[in-house]
């Protein structure tokens, strides 16, 4: 499934709910089954600051695709639910696809507000370190 | 007896705000943080369309009748201040952009010419952050010593550790009236005589009380009192700092620029008279003139009326907060603003100001500028609700009910 197909899958799967509550404990149940990040990338050179929680991003080359792994402190629901949506769209993915993607299921589902602005933990951030890790991948395969 | 509640007609003053009539998110506003921002009465809003559609013009110099008028009623706000501070003159009253803007005004005037290596500046550990990083900024450039006054549990500053710090080397004192983060009053009378002992100079940081507290500088005897209009049902970008007229006097200039000169030449320049020589460059006229009708505003229902409901609405949110599972208040001092800290179990503050959002109520999260203090509380932040005139017990209702909604989505 290519980034596009992914985002399009969240998209439908969020058209479900009309309440904007609905679409906030979905996101929150998904951040519940985030899978814990390993304790090596937990450390202050990847937590991903500006943000109102803790979050913090790692990544792996492995074969030709990058794969990301990311948490939020235990109490940040919401963090860890949109979390593991960038995680679904862009982990697993080829460098150049991740430097290169437009995200827009963010703006589309009615979350924009909670990735862009600072009150809910700046996730902008992380988004743009995750395509700063495409790039980096990108230019330097080793 | 008759309770503030029967004194003021809360939906009358709603009336005159409209912005809180409004959904959010298909709900009802309910605007609780006014301890961030004040909403501003239809009068402020006509005093600021009234200036720019009736005699917008730049004050002081100008000889035109447009320029005349503007500047009565820029002059007549600082009248109107001196009245709400109770200063003893009129050129005691500085216009500023805000608390922190009086704040840095006496760090870098009266701080870089009186204070030198070695002299030692106590804050608290209430402090916001406008009042911490001006004076660590002049420490670094100076070589000053900053202390901090400690808080207890409850968020009460101790006096005695106050007084432990004060020594001949304390040469200013500055220190939050009430605090944004807990609402705690700290008892600043005792703080100023303390401080005078040891010769040392004092300031107020008002930002937060002055909405609530009635203010006399000449009881207080504070040296300096910073604070800003839209915390006062007033425009942003906006503020006074008082300070006693013989401090500002021996204080040079803070900016250089227009309105704070008398004479220049390429080789001398001659400063303006208090209070202009603190005040260079085009004010900003609409912003000070629509202040002075806030201030009427507050005059027109009485600040004891105000202080006294929202001490009842303060009350009625603590027992109401106070009965839910799981949620914590942060900040229980003796004396308190309309301001409410909570923290909920397991809950981060964020996703509790997300949730409370999404049921229209407007709180405030995080570390409210006052990170040392989170983290002398072990804490990385709180949820904050804190209450003006025209809130109502039904809204604080409204709040407990969301917090419920907020642990049951969480669970």
């Amino acid at each position: 499934m290519t980034i596009n197909e992914k985002q399009d899958e969240i998209i439908d799967e969020f058209d479900l709910f009309d309440d904007p509550l609905d679409k906030t404990q979905y996101i929150i149940d998904l951040g519940k089954k985030l899978p814990p990040m390993p304790e090596k990338y937990l450390t202050d050179d990847n937590r991903i600051m500006g943000c109102q929680s803790k979050v913090w991003l790692g990544a792996e080359k492995q074969g030709d695709t990058i794969h990301f792994f990311a948490d939020a402190e235990p109490t940040a629901q919401i963090s860890k639910g949109l979390i593991s949506l960038l995680i679904r769209v862009l982990s697993d993915e080829k460098p150049e696809a991740i430097a290169s993607a437009d995200i827009y299921f963010i703006e589309k589902v009615g979350m924009g507000n909670l990735v862009t602005s600072r009150r809910a933990g700046g996730l902008a951030s992380m988004l743009a370190q995750m395509k700063a890790y495409g790039q980096v991948y990108a230019t330097n395969p080793a | 007896m008759q309770t503030a509640t029967d004194i003021l007609d809360i939906q009358r003053i709603r009336a005159d705000f409209p912005i809180l009539d409004q959904l959010v998110n298909g709900k009802q506003l309910v605007y609780f943080d006014n301890a961030a921002t004040t909403q501003k009465p239809l009068p402020v809003l006509d005093a600021l369309s009234g200036y720019y559609g009736g005699y917008n013009a730049n004050i002081h110099r100008g000889i035109h009748q447009l320029a005349e008028k503007a500047t009565a009623a820029f002059e007549a706000t600082r009248r109107k201040f001196q009245e709400f501070l109770n200063a003893e003159h009129l050129e005691e009253i500085i216009f500023t952009y805000g608390t922190t803007d009086g704040i840095n005004l006496v760090a870098q005037s009266y701080g870089r010419r009186f204070l030198k290596e070695g002299d030692e500046i106590i804050i608290s550990t209430l402090e916001h952050h406008s009042n911490i990083v001006p004076w660590q900024m002049l420490c670094e450039e100076k070589g000053c010593i900053l202390k901090v006054i400690p808080i207890d549990d409850n968020g009460d500053l101790l006096i005695d550790e106050y007084e432990k710090l004060l020594t001949e080397r304390t040469k200013l004192v500055s220190v939050v009236h009430v605090s944004n983060a807990l609402g705690t009053i700290n008892p600043i009378r005792t703080i100023i005589d303390k401080a005078h002992a040891v010769g040392a100079v004092v300031l107020i940081d008002g930002a937060q009380a002055s909405s609530h507290i009635t203010l006399d500088v000449q009881a207080l005897d504070c040296d300096f009192y910073s604070l800003s209009a839209h915390k006062l049902y007033g425009p942003t970008g906006m503020g006074v700092l008082y300070g006693k007229k013989a401090i500002l006097n021996a204080m040079p200039p803070y900016r250089g620029g227009g309105e704070m000169i008398k004479e220049v030449t390429f080789e001398k320049t001659t400063y303006n008279d208090l209070p202009y020589k603190f005040e260079a460059g085009t004010p900003n006229i609409a912003d000070v003139i629509a202040a002075r009708t806030a201030l009427e505003y507050i005059e027109g229902l009485g600040k004891e009326n105000i202080a006294a409901y929202e001490h009842e609405l303060l009350m009625y949110a603590t027992e109401k907060l106070g009965e839910i599972d799981g949620l914590r208040i942060v900040g229980q001092a003796r004396e308190k603003v309309s301001v409410i800290s909570f923290v909920l179990d397991g809950i981060h503050h964020q996703d509790t100001g997300v949730i409370l959002d999404q049921l229209g109520i407007a709180v405030r999260t995080g570390h409210h500028c006052t990170q040392p203090l989170m983290h002398r509380l072990g804490i990385a932040g709180t949820s904050r609700a804190s209450f003006a005139v025209y809130n109502t017990r039904e809204e604080i209702d409204r709040l407990a009910q969301g917090i419920l909604r907020v642990q049951k989505m969480m669970m």
